[in-house]
């Protein structure tokens, strides 16, 4: 035997202090990462690309939930305890329903880039409440008329009628999203989104079931996504920049218009909750998504792309053309906000949509 | 003395039965404790949101009168029940022969590699099977291209986004499951009673109908009730087929939790969708038992 063969407890324990060094030296990097912060998102924000240089500048590990519908994000906060989440992002025109339940903390203007953004859609309205800021647009686009330019005449697609025509039968799908195609509804029987009332829901429904029988699927983002990039359709209700922009370098025939009767504005928002216990970095990390850099990651993010909320965007020129940043003024003057129904007619127009899907 | 000396040997009735009375709570316990954790306390959790008012809270049956009251709840209900009779019946017409072919017309030493085959499909993940059957039903899918390729048709028919891809995904998976349950039946089948149906006169087919069909119908109905628990309360298959062009009972349940939060109506929906499948359970009971006696 040689000197040295080692008996088994000496290698044990000197692999045990090896393990311990290394556990050692794993809690300390985990120790050196300042704190988590916990963002109740949309997918756009859990792009890497989107996450890691905030991450790697602040050196803090941000953990997202995605969530989709202000329902579904709402129901997942009161599940949860006070202080759970710092930030969430929600619908510009839901900022109002959080601070009603008193989620929301007021954010502080001056260290916001409020003067950059586009005037239309800083949406003081939702976003203001009793002259305190408690939520920031950071993205936003149209739910208007997805369609592949090879299949369709682009002309018709600049009329809310042709989705009820006979001449597209069969070749639509209707984004499954009840407020924008409903709004895109009141839209077309000439009714102002924001106007809606419980008396306009019959001539919704007739509108919205004409749509039905001439659609082919009813889809949730990827599943109408798939489908005109595939071909199975060649129109989406509902769809826009969000849906064509992303996959513009492989199917340039993919285009959305903003027809004649308007289209309607879908907004985000970020929003800080009132318990956060890291609010300086909840703080930063609205600041960071507001900057020129965030804000052209986050319209670029790869699960669906969209136009900044932020004039500066470092957005590159291919980009910009993609989301047709330069007609926006254009844009934004025809469109309308989502509808904000009370929770009653909420119910009701959630009802509505369940009978379209139903429909044969 | 007797030959234990001084020690008599323990009675019967003392200590060794009761501790052969423990032995089986003692083994059943964990399973008991599993469920009562797992099951029956979620189930109650449920039961009591199902009571709840969303807004405000308070007891209410205001959750279970909405399924009735609202005709498009009560059609999701029809439409779960129409595609999961159909996909049990459908599976079973399949399986049945697959089985048999596999129990009695594949040699022995083959059957264990036909049985993985069979059940091959079961390795890959739910969800991209279902994308998958997407991709072969799609307009510009196989099935379309082989079509109009062959000049049967002028027109790519719609086969995606239609119950019947949602039909066609649910066969797919559950034909593996039955065959399964059947080819095991099949399998414990003693070869003696071909032999006496034969001695009394019986041909094959007379022999299938009154004496293998019937012996097989445990198999039969153990594989047909779970094709229906897990087609009944499926969410994933219609919901990528089916194109929600038509609402199933999981999708709806999905509908109030998503865009509503309503936990309270998705809790009601919940709970008639298992009085539905309870009662399917009780009357493939009932069969079963028959079969026993």
């Amino acid at each position: 035997m040689t000197s040295n063969t080692r008996n088994p407890l000496s290698t044990l324990k000197s692999n045990l202090a090896t393990a311990c060094a290394a556990a050692a030296l794993l809690i300390a990097a985990g120790g050196a990462q300042a704190a988590d912060l916990n963002a109740l998102i949309w997918c756009d924000h859990s792009d890497p690309a989107l996450l890691q240089p905030f991450e790697a500048a602040n050196n803090v590990k941000v953990n997202v939930k995605e969530f989709e519908g202000t329902g579904a994000g709402l129901a997942i906060v009161e599940q949860s305890q006070p202080g759970d989440w710092d930030v969430m992002v929600i619908d510009s025109i839901d900022v109002p329903r959080g601070v009603e339940k008193g989620l929301f903390e007021p954010l502080p203007e001056d260290k916001l880039p409020l003067a950059d953004l586009f005037p239309q859609v800083k949406m003081d309205k939702s976003t203001v409440v009793d002259g305190k800021r408690y939520g920031i647009t950071e993205k936003f686009g149209y739910n208007t008329i997805g369609f592949n330019k090879t299949k369709v005449d682009p002309a018709d697609m600049q009329s809310l009628e042709s989705l009820t025509s006979d001449k597209y039968k069969g070749k639509v799908a209707i984004y499954d999203y009840y407020l924008p195609v409903i709004g895109m509804a009141a839209l077309a029987i000439g009714k102002k989104t924001s106007d809606l009332t419980e008396a306009d829901l019959p001539a919704l429904k007739d509108e919205l079931l004409k749509m039905k029988a001439n659609a082919k699927l009813v889809g949730e983002v990827t599943a109408s996504q798939t489908a005109l990039a595939t071909g199975e359709v060649d129109i989406l209700v509902g769809g826009g920049e969000w849906v064509t922009a992303g996959l513009a370098k492989e199917n340039p025939a993919l285009d959305f218009s903003i027809p004649k009767e308007g289209a309607v504005l879908w907004s985000q928002s970020l929003a800080m909750f009132k318990d956060s216990k890291n609010k300086d970095m909840a703080l930063k990390f609205i600041q960071y998504i507001m900057s020129p850099e965030g804000q052209a990651r986050l319209a670029t993010s790869s699960c669906y792309w969209g136009m900044p909320s932020n004039t500066k965007a470092a957005l590159t020129d291919d980009q910009k053309k993609v989301l047709r940043f330069d007609e926006q003024p254009g844009f934004l003057a025809r469109a309308q906000a989502y509808p904000a129904p009370s929770a009653d007619l909420d119910k009701k127009m959630q009802d509505m949509w369940t009978e379209m899907l139903q429909a044969k | 003395m007797s030959p234990a000396g001084d020690n008599p040997l323990p009675r019967a009735g003392s200590a060794l039965p009761r501790a052969g009375r423990a032995l089986p709570w003692a083994l059943v316990t964990p399973a008991l404790g599993w469920t009562l954790l797992f099951f029956v306390l979620p189930f109650l959790a449920m039961g009591f949101s199902s009571l709840t008012a969303h807004e405000g809270g308070g007891f209410t049956l205001g959750n279970y009168s909405q399924f009735f009251a609202n005709p498009s709840y009560w059609q999701a209900m029809v439409n779960s029940l129409q595609v999961t009779a159909i996909v049990t019946v459908v599976s079973v017409l399949l399986a049945y022969p697959f089985a048999w072919i596999l129990a009695e017309q594949v040699p022995e030493r083959w059957q264990r590699l036909a049985l993985m085959l069979a059940v091959l499909p079961f390795w890959t993940s739910y969800v991209v099977r279902s994308y998958s059957w997407l991709l072969v039903l799609a307009q510009n899918g196989v099935i379309n291209r082989a079509l109009t390729g062959s000049g049967l048709i002028n027109e790519p028919l719609q086969l995606a986004n239609t119950r019947l891809a949602t039909v066609t995904g649910f066969v797919h998976f559950f034909v593996m499951l039955l065959t399964l349950t059947i080819f095991a039946n099949l399998k414990q089948l003693s070869p003696s009673y071909r032999k006496a149906a034969a001695d009394l006169g019986a041909g094959p087919v007379r022999t299938f109908l009154h004496v293998i069909l019937p012996l097989t119908l445990p198999g039969i109905m153990v594989g047909a009730f779970l094709t229906f628990v897990l087609c009944i309360g499926d969410y994933i298959t219609p919901q990528i087929l089916g194109g929600n062009n038509e609402l199933l009972m999981p999708q709806l349940v999905m509908m109030q939790i998503g865009r509503r939060g309503d936990f309270p109506l998705a809790s009601a929906l919940s709970i008639i969708l298992m009085a539905v499948v309870t009662v399917a359970y009780l009357a493939c009971a009932r069969w079963l038992k028959i079969e026993r006696a």
